[in-house]
């Protein structure tokens, strides 16, 4: 599904990739660990084509098809979503109307048909009631004025509504209460299918409790420095990450 | 990246102005200059009564000791007034007649434009739908106003300025004039020598207009301006929507539109007045050509509980000069102003507006979206004033500015004057980039780099989009996202 060679990337004249490698087959979960500034969040800037971040070298292929020269809204019509650390506010948009939009475009973008609007409101309530969200909370403008909860499950809504085929959590869990984590988690898992694989970059090991991963990844220094099991992030939790940055 | 560079080129092979066509027709016009016979001449080809004439030639002797303003934002070189044609007309026009009299080549000129001038075609459409009459004004000629009985029906005189002026004098000199006066400025003071054309609206009392009304003003002929006439009475109690499109071709040269509209509304009475103006903007990388759209506007309201609104979407003109106003003289009158400017390529708009509280308990509202893109330069101006008997005053303002990459400029000048102490005037601004943060998390939704800046300025300017009547929000939002077409990349 997803494939990483030797991945240098830089922001500005600063690297902050430095020969990242990494392979996520079909239907597996995967999560990144690290320490403050090891490049998780770069990681999934680059692999979704943010401005900014320049890629100086290696290979990102997404099913077989090479993702860096891809514009941002291709990469996502291929299936890829970022589940942002700070969603974004859109002022004047309603989320409904954020969400279809983007829907439909993605459909365009492949040739598909577009959703009805009954039937994507259908869809919308049922994933709104999955998620424990007020539906009058969607007809709101897009994030404003929303709790850093609130955001959050508006982007696993948005994530539940696009159906990618390739999922990033950034720090998803930050800014959730114990309940909102559980009702968010359930949500992702949901998801989970043969024939969609997950990337879920995280600081603590509570949310692996939640969201079980297949592998687990060490990213220090720019590079993955380790990967093991689920045992890995209850080691890291342990010990925390000395050993590994002195390592990178 | 790649995508950017396919989208600019995409954009760049576009036809950004699609109203910029030229209707060849045959056409009559006053000799180029401007004097008196200039303005006789305009006043005979409209078969005008003498206090109309006598009307226009002292505005003409007054404008001709006037000084062209220059204190707005705004610059251009000097405009020389003896260079220009005052009166065009299409041969046949003459005044409005039946649809069969007109020129096939005009009904063909408004059909490409959309504007519908058959009432059955109107009618046609789905049932329960929304109808408006419109008054088709073609360089200095109303060509054509449709709908004429069914409004005189419920007692509504809607037609030209100039067919009010034979048929309903009593009223024209009742009140043209007497919101704008002659003198008010010299672009007015121009249009009261001069002007051509334009609509006369007037509402009885307690009378619900049954239909929106509208105007569509083209110009067409080179070298000419367009000096529009408007004015719209609405009687004790009564209600009208109004509407106001503007296009015109792509030239080289300026082309000046000096209108003035004048709107008066009585006790209890309601005017609810929208503009969406796209003329032709000019060359966006010479700036060469475009319109001069020095225009007052202005509402008075004399009747007590008296309601205004102006509604505003101005995307084309190579400048804008504009200052839709409301005199709140009436107990508890109401006055708005939402508005939405855009200035791409090499625009320039100076716009805003005038809010004079002199009646106790007025009450004034103001929501104005400034959007600055290419290297175009938008500016607010407004005026909140409170006199000293207008106690218990209230005005809110709110101006929201959008920059589109970093060679435009937006400036907000307001000027507030409270002249009593218990008046309460709330004002909020501000300004923002289009945050690329937002443009990339748009983007990573699916929507490509244009789609995410139409998304997200859909998204700023909704207030004011949804104050426009729904038939025509549809086509503003249309034209908001046209005329930032290329603006990114």
């Amino acid at each position: 599904m997803l494939s990483l060679r030797n991945l240098h990337a830089r922001v500005g004249e600063r690297e902050i990739l430095k020969g990242l490698s990494l392979e996520i087959p079909a239907g597996e979960v995967h999560a990144i660990m690290g320490p403050n500034g090891a490049g998780k969040s770069t990681l999934s800037y680059v692999l979704t084509g943010r401005p900014g971040y320049e890629v100086t070298s290696g290979a990102a292929e997404l099913d077989g098809v090479d993702l860096l020269t891809q514009a941002p809204d291709e990469r996502a019509a291929r299936g890829l979503f970022l589940s942002f650390q700070y969603p974004l506010e859109i002022p004047g948009v309603p989320a409904l109307t954020f969400i279809r939009t983007s829907v439909n475009a993605q459909r365009k973008a492949r040739g598909e048909a577009e959703m009805s609007a009954p039937d994507f409101l259908k869809r919308a309530r049922a994933c709104a009631a999955d998620l424990k969200m007020d539906f009058d909370m969607l007809k709101r403008p897009l994030n404003v004025g929303f709790s850093g909860g609130e955001k959050k499950r508006m982007e696993i809504l948005q994530m539940a509504l696009l159906s990618p085929r390739f999922m990033i959590l950034d720090e998803t869990d930050s800014g959730l209460d114990i309940d909102a984590l559980r009702i968010v988690s359930e949500g992702v898992n949901a998801l989970r299918s043969p024939d969609r694989s997950l990337l879920v970059i995280t600081h603590y090991q509570r949310l692996l409790d939640y969201i079980r991963p297949d592998r687990v990844h060490v990213l220090a220094g720019g590079r993955i420095v380790a990967s093991g099991g689920p045992e890995l992030a209850h080691e890291l939790e342990r010990d925390g990450y000395d050993k590994f940055a002195r390592a990178a | 990246m790649t995508a950017v560079k396919d989208t600019v080129e995409q954009v760049a092979g576009l036809e950004k102005y699609e109203h910029g066509f030229v209707t060849d027709i045959e056409q009559e016009f006053a000799p180029r200059g401007l004097n008196r016979d200039t303005v006789a001449f305009i006043s005979a080809k409209k078969g005008e009564p003498d206090w109309m004439l006598a009307w226009r030639l002292e505005a003409f002797e007054r404008w001709s000791a006037m000084e062209s303003p220059n204190w707005a934002r705004v610059s251009f070189p000097p405009i020389d007034y003896q260079d220009a044609t005052y009166y065009a007309a299409p041969r046949t026009g003459g005044g409005p007649a039946s649809l069969d009299e007109v020129d096939p080549e005009l009904l063909r000129t408004y059909e490409k434009l959309g504007i519908p001038l058959r009432e059955q075609e109107v009618l046609a459409g789905v049932v329960g739908a929304p109808r408006y009459a419109v008054d088709a004004v073609f360089d200095s000629v109303s060509v054509v106003t449709t709908f004429k009985k069914e409004l005189a029906e419920v007692g509504v005189i809607f037609c030209s300025m100039s067919e009010a002026v034979r048929e309903h004098p009593e009223l024209v000199r009742k009140y043209l004039g007497t919101v704008v006066p002659v003198t008010d400025n010299f672009f007015a003071c121009l249009n009261s020598a001069v002007f051509s054309d334009g609509s006369f609206v007037y509402v009885p009392p307690g009378v619900r207009c049954p239909m929106e009304l509208s105007t569509y003003f083209r110009i067409n002929a080179a070298g000419s301006g367009q000096f529009e006439r408007t004015l719209i009475i609405a009687d004790k109690g009564a209600y009208v929507s109004y509407l106001e499109g503007c296009t015109a071709p792509m030239r080289d040269e300026n082309q000046l539109h000096a209108a003035v509209v004048e709107l008066i509304v009585l006790e209890d009475a309601e005017i609810k007045y929208s503009t969406v103006q796209n003329w032709y903007p000019g060359d966006p990388e010479t700036g060469k050509g475009g319109i001069y759209n020095f225009v007052t506007k202005r509402a008075d309201c004399r009747g007590d509980r008296s309601r205004v609104s102006w509604t505003q979407v101005e995307t084309g003109s190579a400048i804008t000069w504009k200052y839709p106003s409301c005199v709140l003289r009436g107990r508890e009158s109401v006055g708005e102003f939402y508005s939405i400017a855009i200035t791409n390529g090499r625009q320039q708009a100076d716009t805003g507006t005038k809010m004079i509280h002199l009646g106790e308990g007025t009450r004034s509202r103001i929501i104005s979206k400034g959007i600055s893109a290419g290297r175009s330069s938008n500016t607010y101006r407004g005026l909140v004033s409170a006199h000293p008997k207008a106690k218990g005053a209230r005005n809110f303002t709110q101006c929201d500015s959008l920059l589109i990459g970093k060679a435009c400029a937006a400036h907000t000048v307001p000027y507030i004057e409270a002249r009593n102490g218990a008046c309460t005037f709330e004002h909020e601004a501000t300004t923002t980039r289009l945050s690329e943060d937002q443009l990339f998390y748009v983007q990573q939704r699916g929507l490509s780099e244009e789609e995410a800046v139409q998304l997200l300025v859909n998204g700023f300017v909704r207030e004011v989009l949804q104050e426009l009547p729904m038939e025509f929000a549809v086509e503003a939002q249309k034209l908001v996202a046209i005329s930032l077409e290329g603006s990114v990349g």
